[in-house]
Formats: C-alpha cells, sequence, structure tokens
C-alpha cells in the first residue's frame, strides 16, 4: 500500500531455480514495488514471500541475492573496481577472490578501458554495466535485474543478453523486469503478466507456440455466421473482405478451425499460422494503454 | 563488519569529495587569521603599558572567542556535511544497491555515523588543538581545562550529527538540514536567554532557556565546555557566549548524551522501519 493506493496485491509467483523470468507489466503495474518486497527494502502489509527457501528481505540470504536496481547509481568519486571491491566486501567476498574477480567482471561489461575513471564521468548505458557488473561479483544464485538495458545502446544490450544467458548457464535465477518486450522474448524462459499488482497471466515462452498462434486466412465466401461460428476456437476473428484474421489460444486447435471454415462453404486459398510476438500477446493481455 | 565497512567508505568519501579538505582549509585560514590576530595583539601589549594581568585575560579572552568560533564552525561542518549522507541517498535510490547487501540496516546508519563521528573528531582535533596551541605558543595563554572543553565541543557536534540523521531518515535533505539548523538556533537563542535570566535574576526566561536546552541540548554542552576552559576573569564577562553567570550542570551533559544516544536509536529504528 503506498497511502490509499494498493500497489499489489494477491500476487503469487513461482520462479524455478535456474530460469530466467521474466516480470512484465505497465508503468505502476507493481513491478518495482514487487522487486522491493521481495529484497527486504519495502515491507508488505500482508502476505509472505519466500526468496530461495527464507522469508523475503533475510539477511543472510541476500548473501546469494545480486540486484540492479532501476537507473543504477552509487557513489560517483568511486572507480568502477573500488565499486566492484566494495559490494564484493558487503557481501563476505575475500580480497584474494576479489583481486581475481573484478578485473575479470570489468572486462565482461566492457568497461576495461575506463577503468581508471571516476563513475562521475561515466554516462548512463556505462553505469549500468558498472551495475550489472556490482550485482554479479558476489556469484550470487539469484539475481534481481531491474531494466538492466536501460541507457544502453544495441550492442549493450546484446552483451545483456550474452550476460544473463551466462548466469543462467552457471546456474543461477535471473529475475528479469523491462520494458524492452523484444529483450524479453529472445532471453526469457517465462514471463508473467501484472496489472495494477495482480498477476494476469503467464507464459512459458518455450511452449508460446502452442499457446497462442495469430492466423492470417485468404479466402472467398466467407459469411458472417462462418465468422461467428469461429468464436468456438478463437480469442477474436476479424474479416476484411477475402482477408480473415484470427488468434487462437493453441495450436492444437487450428485443424478444427480448417475443417469449420471449409465445411462453411469457404473456398480457402491461404491458411497461414503466424507466431504472435511478445509484444502482440501484451497488448492482447493488457489491452489498451490506460496512461499509467 | 559491515558498519566498519560503511564508516570507512563514509570517510573516504569525505576525503575523495574534498568535503574534509575544504573545511579543513577553511579551518587553516581562521587558524592563520586568529593567529595574525593574537600576535598583533600581544605585540601591541609588548609596546604598551597595560599591566601583565589584564594583558592574560584580554588574550584568555581571545582564546575562548576562537574556540567558540571553532565551535560553531565545527557544529555547523557536521551538520552540513551529514545531512545528505541518509535523506539524499533514499532520495536518489542509491541506497538501494547497499542496502540488500547481507548486512542489516543497522549497519548502514551506525556505520555512515561513526564514519562522521571520525570526521567529526578529525575536524575538532585539529581546530580546536590548533587555536589552543596558538593561544599557548603565540598569545602565552593556556585554557584551563582544554581536554574537557574539546571533548565537550566534539559531543555537541555528535548530538547535531546523530539528530540531523534522526530526521533524515523521515525527510528530504533540504527539510533535514532546515530542521537540525532550525534547532541548533533554538540551542543558541535559549542559551542567551539563559544567560541573561543569571544576569536580572529572572526565572521565567531562565525556564525558557532550559526548555529550548532540552529540546536541543547543543549550545548548553557548549557553555558548559566554556566554563571548563576559560580564565575567571572571561568568564565573568557578561552577555557572552563563554560568562558563568549561568553554568549547565553535569546532568544536562548526561541528558546531552542520552539525547544523543536517543536521536541516533530513533533514526536506526525509523530507518531499519521505513520502506526504501
Amino acid at each position: 500500500m503506498f497511502g490509499e493506493k494498493v500497489a499489489v496485491r494477491d500476487l503469487t509467483l513461482t520462479v524455478r531455480r535456474g530460469e530466467i523470468f521474466g516480470f512484465l507489466g505497465p508503468n505502476g503495474a507493481g513491478k518495482s514495488t514487487s522487486i522491493k518486497m521481495l529484497l527486504g527494502l519495502a515491507k508488505p502489509t500482508g502476505g509472505e514471500a519466500w526468496v530461495l527457501g527464507a522469508p523475503a528481505g533475510d539477511v543472510e540470504i541476500r548473501r546469494k541475492i545480486g540486484f540492479l536496481p532501476e537507473n543504477f547509481r552509487f557513489y560517483e568519486w568511486l572507480t568502477p573496481a573500488e565499486l566492484l571491491h566494495l559490494h564484493g566486501r558487503l557481501c563476505g567476498v575475500s580480497s584474494a577472490k576479489l583481486a581475481e574477480r573484478v578485473p575479470a567482471l570489468i572486462d565482461l561489461v566492457g568497461l576495461t578501458p575506463h577503468i581508471n575513471k571516476r563513475l562521475q564521468n561515466f554516462s548512463k548505458g556505462m553505469l549500468q554495466r558498472a551495475g550489472l557488473a556490482q550485482a554479479m561479483v558476489h556469484e550470487p544464485d539469484l539475481i534481481f535485474l531491474d531494466e538492466p538495458t536501460s541507457g544502453l545502446d544495441p550492442l549493450g544490450r546484446r552483451m545483456v543478453r550474452d550476460i544473463i544467458r551466462a548466469q543462467r548457464d552457471r546456474g543461477a535465477t535471473v529475475f528479469l523486469n523491462s520494458h524492452i518486450l523484444s529483450e524479453i522474448e529472445i532471453t526469457c524462459d517465462e514471463v508473467v503478466f501484472i496489472r495494477e499488482g495482480e498477476v494476469v497471466t503467464s507464459r512459458d515462452l518455450h511452449a508460446q507456440q502452442e499457446e497462442a498462434v495469430r492466423v492470417d486466412v485468404r479466402a472467398r465466401k466467407l459469411s458472417p455466421e462462418c465468422i461467428e461460428g469461429l468464436a468456438r476456437w478463437c480469442d477474436s476473428a476479424h474479416a476484411d473482405e477475402e482477408r480473415l484474421t484470427l488468434t487462437t489460444p493453441s495450436r492444437q486447435r487450428l485443424p478444427d478451425i480448417l475443417r469449420f471454415l471449409v465445411g462453411s462453404g469457404a473456398e480457402v486459398y491461404q491458411f497461414t499460422p503466424q507466431r504472435m510476438t511478445l509484444e502482440e500477446l501484451f497488448i492482447s493481455v493488457m489491452g489498451e494503454d490506460r496512461g499509467f | 563488519m559491515g558498519a566498519w565497512i560503511m564508516a570507512g567508505i563514509t570517510f573516504r568519501e569525505a576525503a575523495r569529495k574534498k568535503v574534509l579538505w575544504t573545511a579543513l582549509l577553511a579551518g587553516a585560514g581562521f587558524l592563520l587569521v586568529f593567529g595574525i590576530g593574537l600576535h598583533f595583539q600581544e605585540g601591541d601589549f609588548r609596546n604598551s603599558s597595560v599591566p601583565p594581568f589584564l594583558r592574560y585575560q584580554v588574550i584568555s579572552a581571545m582564546l575562548m572567542i576562537g574556540l567558540y568560533t571553532v565551535d560553531l564552525l565545527a557544529v555547523v561542518m557536521t551538520t552540513l556535511t551529514s545531512v545528505d549522507t541518509i535523506a539524499g541517498e533514499i532520495t536518489s535510490g542509491t541506497i538501494h544497491a547497499i542496502a540488500t547487501k547481507p548486512m542489516d540496516r543497522w549497519q548502514i546508519l551506525i556505520g555512515k555515523w561513526l564514519g562522521f563521528v571520525a570526521m567529526a573528531g578529525v575536524y575538532v582535533g585539529l581546530m580546536f588543538g590548533g587555536t589552543i596551541a596558538e593561544g599557548y605558543y603565540i598569545g602565552g595563554v593556556m585554557a584551563q581545562h582544554p581536554l574537557r572543553g574539546g571533548l565537550l565541543v566534539f559531543l555537541e557536534c555528535v548530538v547535531a550529527l546523530s539528530v540531523t540523521f534522526m530526521f533524515g531518515t523521515w525527510f528530504s535533505t533540504l527539510t533535514s538540514g532546515v530542521i537540525t539548523l532550525g534547532l541548533l538556533g533554538v540551542a543558541f537563542l535559549g542559551g542567551w536567554l539563559e544567560q541573561m535570566s543569571g544576569f536580572t535574576e529572572g526565572s521565567r526566561l531562565a525556564m525558557v532557556g532550559i526548555i529550548s536546552s532540552l529540546i536541543m541540548p547543543s549550545e548548553a554542552v557548549w557553555r558548559r565546555a566554556a566554563f571548563e576552559m576559560e580564565s575567571p576573569l572571561s568568564g565573568s564577562l557578561q552577555f557572552s557566549p563563554f560568562s558563568d553567570i549561568s553554568i549547565p550542570s553535569g546532568a544536562m551533559i548526561g541528558y546531552a548524551c542520552i539525547y544523543m544516544i536517543i536521536a541516533l536509536g530513533i533514526a536506526v529504528y525509523h530507518f531499519r522501519e521505513r520502506d526504501l
């Protein structure tokens, strides 16, 4: 709760170990608040959350958690190496390990040419890279990334993608909050959509083709009764003369739909299932822009 | 462990951001002016027929003025340099990357507090020691109990620091600074009112002064420090920040210590409980 406003309610999430989990929703949906509660930065007025088997906010379990806050900021008088040493020490990493790990991490995020510069001379994208490195300095089991590609150019985004995948390959779980749906789509294993603090739906992105499909159809003799009859298998069906666009929640329904069209007397010339992009899915789930 | 790391980083921050160096540079300027003033005064006395006893008292009064200036500078510097550390980091979100590390929030706050306590200690030590040394080597006078006085001025800084931290966990940087400086103003005014009440023996005025000191005991601590350091003659100067008309008791110093502990305790409690 923020005053009278309910930020998060009835939010039930289960994130499997070792997956890249996308957390999606429009502005003001409660994403950052949820992350803050999971990290112990904000206290929920009710309910409970468990992170890595411990209550959310547990001090000791934070040793296994990395966090890149949205719009990462830190003491600007530090150099990136000093920043990583500080965060590593706060996480209990030994000086010997940090001496090995810090230069490697700085290289990984592409900041080696700037290793002696202070953060105050960094661009927003460079700060994000430094922030990403601090989130990984103690090799955590779970990493929360809040808008990690904010301020990054396309090369930087690809670097972040590669790092996230490498973390998953290492066995870490990545909890990713991003507005850039194309990034989420090619990075995440699973996504959950939230709106006004509630989960609307979730999707396994590897199984997405089996779940939501858009079909472009070209056919003659599409009768109004035929279009109406598609409602049995389809979420939506829009006809424009010989063009028909329909969406169905499962690819397995496609043969039935085609049989129905032909059985209704339509002369079908083209029947092309299209993979629904995450953006289309997001819009179909969230509806119109409500000005959040 | 986390608290010590935070203390170290806070102290380093002051040094890297040149806050400490700037304050020390300004302090060096003060010591230079004070030393020149003492030197000229001493020279003028040497060429005059002013009796040695009176010379001593005048130089002693100058020393107290110098120490009072150090006290004001130290308290204001402590407040201004620390006012942004909690409130500013909450506002900017800098605190998020720290508060999610494996340490309780009290360690963050106490660590920062220790860093600023160390900074105030260095500042008071150098400025206070410098002023005392100038008084001794240039003016030939020594404060009565310089160590007690120095520790009390240091305590005054720590009280102001703890109050600044307490408000910093609630309000923005600007608001915290305004409230703390406002309280210091109340204490300053209360100290003068209490002095005046001693001159006129007005109990109601004394009550206003005492209440002001209870609201913010910083000035009372200074007046006790002045009492510990001053010579009998300069102590008898009326309507000055170091006259001995109304001397805060040891109980008031105890109250100031408890006040500081409570302010810090509230700061820790609220910082632990609040959302960041």
